[in-house]
């Protein structure tokens, strides 16, 4: 119990802050900090394996975030069959088409290993593919993006059940950085970081940039829930009944009758928002628990404990007769799946796909903050360090903001640097996030929670 | 006459801008460069560090705009560059102070230290966006133009017109002339060649009586100056943006790669490449090809090999085709 002192009161601390904006701020409030505490804490489990459990430097997390995202556009969106019957086959022909140049690649570099001008062949492939691919998907791409191009504009999805997509968020995270792992792993730690933030940025402007894949910056609004909507609650009886019931000590204050409805009716509007995000909470709740259980069993395997052999010593863990390349590239899938799910559950929570907010600061560095600060080959660690950096990131504008006031209470409404840095409030947040990631890689390298090793 | 006004397009369209973007990210990359082979890490603050010294050229220009202080037909912010790249120097020796210093004397992993520098990253982003705000904004002032359209059009008869913008040649001059200037400080002065010989081994350099401090301080002075220049004549060509310049961060890097990272000439040749590249594959060749063609084969699509929308993708796939073939860059070669 003593080693988890710690972890205890940083935990409880973490939730003591969050009640503490239901009370004060409001319990809408209060929730959706919490569900996105819950997302970011997702992220960073996925980030600590690659980074805590393997050494892996991988600033790509924006682009399985976008992937996760864009899964659930492709799984739970209705189809838009006119754009299907516009262009589906021939961007079905393109999809054969690229699946076919693939194998016809790795044929060719299997069989010709030792043929001179290989890169070349297979360069001038690739080439004459991507010509044939845009002849082929160009007239299908236009037609696809001219109908209704307000509201589709895009093929849709398949129409399946919401929670289908996180799962299938994670495979295309894991597919997707199964493919960069083969090509960016082999590269030094630094090298690495700087490709995956580059891949991630490929990843991104793709989305942004193809309208008929999921209507691009135009964003896709509405998307499915996996929880009621807020509106049907509000005229569900049952709904109204529970609230009646919850609030009837203040509702029995009102004088009239018409008093007592219009209350009622701004409980019921209130108790809606707030058991939409309880939902919400329950279901990433579940996501993050059983993800902790199995991280935090995988740590304390066989299998963690060859990992950290590895990210301690290379060199020995191979002599060892561990294979490195391959645990890696394990690892990276891993962790990007986990990433990918997190990305799916982000834009369930948010009821809509957004591809132009993916910026590498706020979707790639932050987490990294999260992690760091949180502590690295430590699952609790990781967690909280979502929990933490995110409450920072969110409460950080009004507390500075009260800050300023604070300090240039002397001076007049009027004075330009108050108005000024009043302002630039919003700011302040990476001033904070930036000085504390300094700090505490000072003084504390490993992180608020450190990694522990529990001797078996 | 067809070819003429042929190759007369291709340079007003694509020549001429690839040398002034290719100047401003060679300009770039050699500041990543010099970091990464002298302090021996990737810096995840360049771009916000290239737009913290243009900041405090902008509100100088505006500041001697106010009392009425000109360059003639130069832009004033040739006049304020000094200035900014002293407050730059300053900065970046206090960062490295409090800072950078404390790892690199304890000899941590370059993993660490890129991770300290996203702090400073973090921290110069909200010192920008607190001093000067993230909106969009111009300082260019004087003649905007060396040769406009209409004029070469007059001047020479042909259908194609060529625009010089000042910025442009001013760009490619500064380029030039700080360029030389540092390459001749690294090979022929002496404390060059401690610097270089720094960068190559320390334990030996530092056998030899050459003082890391000064090795360090040079390198930041160098870097200030690169830094700054770059950021200005990036501001002054396009326009003044901190997002825009966090942005210019990823091709700046593919830059320096390509050329392979910590050597000088790889990352100004490195510059160029992404540059023409980003380019050359996003122009939309249509009108090229019917000066060039014979009328029966005048295309009707845009020729355009990728959409513009995928200028950055094309830096970025650069750089990964590099590191799958040659992981230490094109320019392979010895370190500064």
């Amino acid at each position: 119990m003593m080693q988890y002192k710690n972890v205890i009161v940083a935990y409880s601390i973490m939730i003591i802050l969050i009640i503490l904006v239901g009370v004060f701020q409001s319990w809408s409030i209060a929730l959706s900090i919490l569900n996105y505490c819950l997302i970011s804490a997702v992220m960073t489990i996925g980030a600590n394996i690659q980074w805590g459990y393997a050494g892996l430097i991988n600033f790509g997390i924006m682009g399985y975030t976008a992937l996760g995202g864009l899964a659930v556009v492709l799984i739970s969106v209705a189809p838009v069959p006119e754009a299907w019957d516009a262009g589906g086959i021939r961007l079905i022909i393109c999809l054969i088409l690229i699946i076919l140049i693939i194998l016809l690649i790795k044929f060719l570099s299997r069989k010709f290993r030792d043929f001179k001008n290989k890169t070349l062949i297979i360069s001038l492939i690739i080439i004459a593919g991507i010509i044939l691919i845009r002849f082929i998907s160009a007239p299908a791409i236009e037609n696809i993006e001219s109908i209704d191009p307000a509201k589709t504009g895009f093929l849709g999805g398949l129409g399946l059940p919401i929670l289908l997509s996180w799962i299938v968020g994670g495979l295309f995270a894991a597919g997707v950085a199964f493919v960069i792992g083969k090509i960016a792993l082999g590269l030094r730690a630094d090298y690495l970081a700087i490709a995956t933030l580059l891949i991630a940025e490929i990843i991104v402007s793709i989305i942004k940039h193809e309208d008929w894949l999921a209507r691009g910056v135009k964003n896709v609004i509405g998307l499915k829930r996996p929880a009621p909507y807020e509106i049907d609650l509000q005229n569900s009886q049952w709904f109204i009944n529970l609230v009646e019931k919850f609030n009837s000590s203040k509702l029995n204050f009102t004088n009239s009758a018409a008093e007592y409805q219009n209350l009622l009716t701004q409980y019921v509007i209130d108790a809606s928002s707030v058991y939409v995000k309880l939902c919400f909470t329950g279901l990433f709740l579940i996501i993050v628990i059983s993800l902790l259980i199995l991280t935090q069993r995988a740590l304390y395997s066989p299998w963690g404990r060859k990992m950290r052999a590895i990210r301690d010593n290379e060199i020995a863990a191979s002599a060892m007769g561990k294979n490195i390349v391959k645990e890696h590239l394990l690892i990276f899938v891993l962790g990007s799946a986990i990433v990918g799910l997190a990305g799916a559950m982000m834009v369930t929570n948010d009821g809509l796909f957004t591809p132009g907010s993916y910026r590498p600061m706020r979707y790639t560095f932050v987490i990294w903050v999260m992690v760091i600060v949180g502590g690295t080959g430590n699952n609790f660690g990781a967690i909280l360090g979502g929990f933490a950096v995110w409450f920072l990131w969110v409460q950080a504008a009004p507390i500075s903001l009260f800050l300023i006031e604070f300090l240039t209470s002397h001076l007049p409404e009027t004075n330009e640097l108050k108005v000024h840095l009043i302002n630039s409030a919003p700011y302040f947040r990476f001033l904070i996030i930036g000085i504390g990631l300094l700090l505490i890689m000072r003084y504390r390298p490993q992180g608020i929670l450190p990694e522990k090793i529990v001797k078996q | 006459m067809d070819f003429v006004n042929a190759i007369v397009l291709l340079l007003n369209f694509t020549v001429l801008p690839a040398l002034t973007y290719g100047s401003q990210l060679a300009l770039g990359a050699i500041f990543v460069t010099l970091i990464y082979g002298v302090l021996r890490f990737a810096n995840f603050a360049t771009g916000d560090m290239m737009s913290f010294g243009t900041m405090f050229a902008v509100l100088l220009t505006y500041h001697f705009q106010s009392v009425g202080i000109n360059f003639g037909f130069l832009p004033t912010a040739l006049l304020t560059t000094p200035f900014a790249i002293f407050i730059m120097i300053l900065y970046m020796l206090t960062i490295d102070k409090f800072v950078f210093s404390y790892y690199r004397i304890k000899k941590s992993p370059p993993v660490q230290l890129a991770m300290v520098s996203v702090g400073v990253m973090f921290v110069t982003q909200a010192l920008i966006r607190i001093i000067i705000g993230p909106s969009d904004r111009r300082f260019l002032d004087g003649e905007k133009f060396i040769l406009k359209a209409n004029e070469f059009k007059e001047m020479t008869g042909l259908n194609e017109g060529l625009t010089v913008k000042s910025t442009q040649l001013l760009t490619i001059l500064l380029t030039i002339i700080i360029v030389s200037i540092m390459f001749w400080f690294l090979n022929k002065t002496k404390t060059g060649t401690s610097m270089r010989a720094y960068s190559d081994n320390e334990d030996l350099a530092l056998l030899s009586g050459i003082d890391p401090k000064k090795v360090v301080l040079i390198t930041w002075i160098i870097a200030g100056i690169l830094a700054t220049v770059g950021g200005i004549l990036y501001g002054l060509d396009k326009s003044y943006r901190p997002f825009v310049y966090f942005n210019n961060m990823l091709p700046i890097f593919a830059a320096a790669i390509v050329g392979g990272i910590g050597n000088p000439y790889g990352a100004f040749l490195g510059g160029y490449v992404i540059a023409f590249a980003e380019i050359f594959l996003t122009y939309a060749y249509k009108k090229f090809f019917t000066y060039i063609l014979p009328d029966a084969f005048e295309p009707d699509s845009l020729i355009q090999l990728l959409s513009t929308d995928y200028k950055f993708a094309i830096s970025f796939s650069i750089l990964v085709i590099v590191l799958l073939f040659r992981p230490s860059g094109i320019f392979e070669g010895k370190k500064i």
